[in-house]
């Protein structure tokens, strides 16, 4: 028998893993000398109460949805991609080289260029640990974390020495052309009567990750090959029995991964800086482990769990600029979502299915 | 190149590798008892700011290395509470831990100097000092004997003959005493051990705990000898490298010693020379930068020697028939 | 000898034993009391629960009721510790060594003398030798624990123990990994420890080395002790009664086999596991319609490999034909795909870790390894709904209970979960189904219904072959018997034409023209 209903684990652990990670971070801010009330007020305010807030929430939002689907495929398969961020920076080198090199007439060409663009670089990135795991049993976590770190070094050569305009100090590409701007929401809803504000960076990349949660969605728990991927993440002897090659299904399982890992940079690179600048994933390859982990390796999950964590790191951003709470306050939370959904997940569900059983008995 | 340059090279070598051996070397005993830590690199952090946060006010360098000591193994608890009691994801309780330390450091760090998330700069009794061999300064100029006892032996701080030192040590303890027998026993076969009637959850944390203690030792180091004082993020992926100069060293200690010194040399190099040039091929730094990640794959791939980490590394035990 | 028995201070007595895992009470108010220099018998079926009764005994897990009263004095066993220092020593049926280890480091491991090695290794080494010496139990000190085999590693166990100078010696399933020529010098060990006075709990659930081996015995059935009794006084039928609580039918009801022409042929079969180790060792077999062959030997004998490589589940060399066609033994078109798809079914030994996945729901695990067939198939999507359908059917058919399709396979009994592998693989109508353990932890009303089907599939002219190292399932479904040693056929037999005996003797590697 199941220690207890289905919805208890999908809904009641993760947010009671929320609320305790919430109620660690409030001590966190009463340590610091700062009051949580007026802190989560202004979060709110900040990054829910305007149009702006909501486009910057949004716009962290899409980047999070991208890397969490990428982890969730994984986790699916059981293998942990903790290489997005390295996918992620290589996505948006392949949406440079294909924005700064390639004249497109029109945005919408060359978003479609740029996200085969993104996705491609973001595979092969995750192609490599990937083969080294199925091929040669080398631990895909170790392999994905110096691949991070490989990426970072190739992304500063290929800012420094290769892409930087020539008279320019800053490690940074030329500027894209006018021409692959990518429509923002302001741009978007203004037609249909929404006045959205025009400075948030929020655009049409948000419509791709939504998509991308459906085909994920889809994609796993609708085709074959989800079948095979879930089925290999559950038992790979199983897999074998069942004539599911584990190489195979190490390779597309991580494929999917980095190429969604990848396809952030058209939010971040072609959508807001519209030029590609050293560390422009910001760390978000690492939100998208608890982003994922969050929300259950669901799409669904996923999707509401990186529009949390876009409202945490507006709000953050807000309370930087106008509290003497630093940023980093969201890197803690971050860190205290991972920790209580990943790692102390039964200490969460222990008592709880305790819990369970006692009603239980107490019905029989 | 001329020789003195070289022993330049050598002599920071010796202190970038530091950091690395103790990080290495506090993995070895984590992993060798079955538990994986991707959270070396959060330990450091934090010890590297509660040291220098502790010496800095203190003015006590000796005060600022237990507190370090003391907040890495708050981290190294909680990795135990975790992976060990409540048999969670060692790799995921990892990450977490490094970002709780990213995240830690800096606030109470703004909290407490105002600084931008750096401590005050450490002065006088706030740093470990260097430590001169006795004659060091009147061999100095004896030709090729003289650099290297006076320049490469001698004048590090007190830190770095313990990182050194710690690696028979460690040997010793793993391969001549009863708690490294057992020690590696539960990292091979918990159920082996627990049978036997002794406790592998005592066994566990003891290794998590010594890799505190190790990582606490290393992030104090940063702070307080190799840098006076702490800024963000100053452990720099070191952590990493440690994790990667174990995979290399295959788990054992005098080879842990071999790896940290290769990335430390890697680290000099790319220190001292930025681009290298080799007759017409320039090496960009970033090549430098990236080679012990390199390296680390390449061994990892097996293509050099297979590394076979030990075998019940990332399980929680589960007590069964 | 056997008066002794009852008047001596009992060696071990349990008074009440009782444990639950959660909804599960695997043991209810039992009691036993031992002899000291007695071999007691514990046997019943799997999930009896045999197992749960020692590890409470060995301090593995706590009894919700009851008392365990050591020579007379009642002891607390909290942990393995308690155990060992009231001189419960205990042989598990998974070895629990250090791989890397050598003998000397394993005998040592929590039993050291003072915080460093060297003075230890020393004082084992003597005591090692001197242990051989007693109890004939030779093995070398310095060899690593994986370079040496499952024999020798019992030894090492049995040796670990009474290093700890253990009184008392519980076995788990001894014998399960070893020939029967192996199997009789344990007894004989275990008879000599016995003559030193130590007492001796052996647990299994056969049947013959109850009979051969013990003074007393008691019988599990669902949790509880339902009799202990003097071996002499009792007779396997009689045993097996009270282990089932009924009249067993020990042979399947079946008409003798028509073996038409040759379904499966296997020439020269060679397979290399992923150690680089040769499991099987050229191999030819072959396989009618209407007939079940039988494969029989010790378990790690290459039965397993032999039907993985059959399974397309690992490579292996040589020549396989099915219906006369060439099958690949490696590369393309040799994994289980490939064979499911030339009609070979299969149902593989390990249900749980291989047959189905156990958190799929009961419908997604009859798809499983049948995913492909274009009925589950809409488009690009899988059709769940025809596929549940079709769960429903086959439920219905093999009565599997709770009838339930949206259940995860966790959640059925064992017996359950290896009807829903069996009606997969069956109602495939395979042209040849390789079966595997096919009854191994099923409880008994469910092994008579899962025998059946596998008759019946035979009947309809299709060809088994049968892999179990139970020879009483063997003996009651084969209608021709092979047995494999080492990675070899030692021999053929017509199941009427033989007895355990003769396979016994095959089994642990003597040839037939030598026995």
């Amino acid at each position: 028998m199941d220690k207890m209903p289905q919805w208890a684990d999908v809904v009641l652990i993760p947010l009671i893993s929320l609320i305790l990670a919430a109620i660690l971070s409030a001590l966190v801010i009463l340590g610091i000398g700062e009051d949580p009330v007026a802190a989560v007020n202004m979060m709110v305010s900040g990054a829910l109460g305007s149009t702006y807030g909501w486009g910057y929430t949004l716009y962290y939002a899409t980047n999070f949805m991208f890397t969490g689907l990428a982890v969730a495929v994984a986790f699916h398969a059981r293998l942990f991609n903790i290489g997005g961020e390295g996918q992620a920076m290589l996505g948006g080198l392949g949406v440079a080289l294909v924005c700064l090199y390639v004249p497109w007439p029109h945005w919408s060409i060359a978003l479609l260029a740029a996200c085969g663009a993104a996705m491609l670089f973001g595979a092969i990135w995750a192609a490599i640990p990937a083969y080294l795991q199925a091929r040669r049993g080398s631990h895909i976590v170790i392999t994905t974390i110096m691949f991070n770190f490989i990426a970072a070094a190739l992304l500063n050569y290929m800012l420094v020495n290769v892409m930087r305009p020539v008279g320019s100090m800053d490690p940074a590409s030329a500027r894209f052309a006018e021409t692959v701007h990518l429509p923002t929401l302001h741009e978007l809803l203004v037609p249909i009567g929404i006045n959205f504000s025009k400075a948030a960076p929020a655009n049409v990349s948000l419509l791709v990750a939504v998509l991308a949660c459906v085909v994920v969605w889809a994609l796993i728990w609708r085709t074959r090959l989800g079948y095979e991927i879930r089925a290999y993440g559950h038992s790979e002897t199983g897999a074998l029995y069942a004539g599911i090659s584990p190489y195979k299904i190490t390779m597309v399982a991580m494929l999917i991964s980095g190429a969604l890992a990848g396809l952030m940079a058209i939010n971040n690179v072609m959508g807001e800086a519209e030029r590609l600048v050293l560390n422009s994933t910001e760390g978000a390859g690492f939100i998208g482990i608890a982003v994922a982990l969050m929300g259950r390796s669901h799409p669904f999950g996923v999707f509401l769990a990186a529009i949390l964590f876009g409202f945490l790191y507006q709000g953050g951003a807000e309370l930087a600029l106008w509290t003497n709470i630093p940023r980093e306050l969201i890197v803690v939370i971050q860190a205290l979502v991972i920790l209580f959904t990943g790692a102390l997940d039964n200490m969460v569900r222990m008592p709880l299915e305790k819990i369970f059983l006692a009603l239980r008995k107490g019905k029989a | 190149m001329d020789f003195l340059t070289i022993i330049q090279v050598l002599d920071s070598t010796v202190r970038l590798a530091t950091p690395l051996l103790l990080a290495c070397l506090a993995g070895l005993f984590s992993e060798r008892a079955g538990i994986f830590d991707i959270g070396l690199e959060g330990k450091m952090l934090m010890s590297a700011f509660f040291s220098a946060a502790v010496a800095a006010v203190t003015g006590s360098v000796w005060l600022g290395l237990l507190a370090g000591i003391a907040a890495s193994l708050v981290l190294a608890g909680l990795h135990g509470l975790a992976s060990i009691t409540f048999r969670g994801n060692q790799l995921i309780s990892g990450v977490a831990i490094n970002f709780l330390a990213a995240g830690m450091t800096v606030l109470i760090a703004q909290d407490w100097f105002q600084q931008g998330g750096r401590t005050p700069s450490l002065i006088g009794g706030g740093r470990f000092g260097p430590i001169e061999w006795p004659l060091a300064e009147s061999l100095r100029e004896f030709p090729l004997i003289g650099p290297v006892y006076s320049e490469l032996l001698s004048g590090h701080s007190i830190l770095v003959y313990v990182a050194f030192l710690a690696v028979p040590a460690t040997w010793w303890v793993l391969f001549r005493t009863r708690f490294g027998l057992r020690l590696r026993a539960v990292g091979e076969n918990p159920a082996a051990v627990d049978t036997a009637g002794v406790s592998v959850v005592g066994l566990r944390y003891a290794a998590v705990a010594i890799c505190g203690v190790l990582c606490g030792i290393a992030g104090a180091y940063l702070a307080t000898a190799l840098q006076a004082g702490f800024v963000k993020d100053m452990t720099a992926g070191r952590g990493f490298i440690a994790l990667a100069a174990l995979i290399f060293a295959k788990w054992r200690p005098w080879h842990a010693m071999g790896a940290c010194l290769l990335f430390g040399l890697l680290q000099a190099i790319a220190l001292r020379f930025q681009n290298i040039d080799l007759g017409g091929v320039v090496i960009p730094v970033q090549v430098m930068d990236a080679l012990p990640y390199v390296l680390t794959v390449v061994i990892l791939a097996g293509f050099v020697g297979k590394a076979i980490p030990p075998r019940a590394g990332g399980e929680p035990y589960v007590k069964e028939r | 000898m056997e008066d002794k028995t009852i008047k001596a201070v009992p060696a071990i007595e349990l008074k009440g034993i009782s444990k639950s895992f959660g909804p599960v009470q695997a043991n209810k108010n039992i009691s036993i009391s031992v002899a000291p220099g007695t071999i007691h018998g514990i046997i019943g079926e799997n999930g009896a629960g045999k197992s749960t009764l020692m590890s409470i005994l060995y301090g593995f897990y706590k009894a919700d009721k009851g008392e365990i009263w050591i020579k007379g004095k009642k002891t607390e066993i909290p942990d393995s510790q308690a155990a060992i220092a009231a001189g419960i020593g205990m042989v598990f049926q998974h070895f629990k060594l250090v791989q890397n280890f050598t003998v000397l480091e394993n005998i040592i491991l929590g039993a050291e003398d003072g915080g460093l090695l060297q003075p230890s290794l020393a004082k084992a080494r003597k005591t090692l030798a001197e242990l051989a010496a007693e109890y004939e139990l030779n093995v070398n000190p310095d060899a690593v624990i994986e370079e040496i085999g499952v024999g020798q590693q019992q030894r090492v166990e049995i040796l670990k123990a009474l290093y700890r100078q253990a009184e008392i010696l519980i076995l788990d399933e001894p014998t399960g990994v070893l020939t029967p020529a192996e199997a009789d010098q344990l007894f004989r060990i275990l008879h000599r420890l016995k003559d030193e006075g130590k007492t001796i709990i052996l647990i299994t659930h056969k049947l013959r080395e109850i009979m051969e081996a013990t003074d007393t015995v008691s019988v599990m059935r669902r949790g509880e002790m339902t009799a202990t009794v003097k071996t002499s006084e009792t007779s396997p039928e009689h045993l097996a009664e009270l282990m089932v609580g009924r009249k067993v039918l020990l042979r399947v009801d079946k008409v003798p086999a028509r073996p038409g022409k040759p379904i499966l042929e296997i020439e020269n079969l060679r397979v290399v596991d992923e150690k680089g180790v040769e499991r099987v060792k050229g191999i030819d077999l072959t396989v009618r319609a209407g007939e079940i062959l039988g494969i029989a030997g010790v378990a790690g004998n290459g039965q397993s490999e032999l039907l993985e490589v059959l399974g397309g589940m690992r490579p292996g060399s040589g020549a396989i034909r099915l219906n006369g066609r060439a099958l690949p033994l490696s590369g393309p078109g040799s994994d289980a795909r490939a064979r499911r798809a030339a009609h070979v079914a299969h149902v593989p030994e390990d249900r749980q870790r291989e047959g189905l996945i156990m958190e799929f729901h009961a419908w997604e695990n009859v798809a499983f390894g049948y995913h492909h067939d274009p009925a589950y198939q809409s488009g690009i999507f899988m059709n769940n709904a025809a596929l549940r359908a079709d769960t429903d059917r086959k439920i219905e058919k093999f009565d599997v209970r709770p009838a339930d399709g949206w259940l995860a396979a966790k959640n059925f009994s064992g017996g359950n979960q290896q009807k829903i592998v069996v009606a997969r693989e069956i109602e495939r109508n395979p042209d040849l189904l390789l079966v595997g353990q096919p009854t191994r932890g099923v409880d008994i009303g469910a092994i008579e219904f899962i025998h059946k089907q596998i008759v019946a599939l035979r009947d309809q002219g299709k060809a088994v072959l049968l892999v179990s190292v139970e020879l009483e399932e063997i003996f009651g479904l084969a209608d021709r018997i092979a047995v494999m040693f080492d990675g070899h056929i030692m021999g053929e037999r017509l199941p009427h034409e033989t007895d355990e005996k003769e396979l016994g003797l095959l089994m642990a590697g003597v040839s037939g023209e030598a026995a």
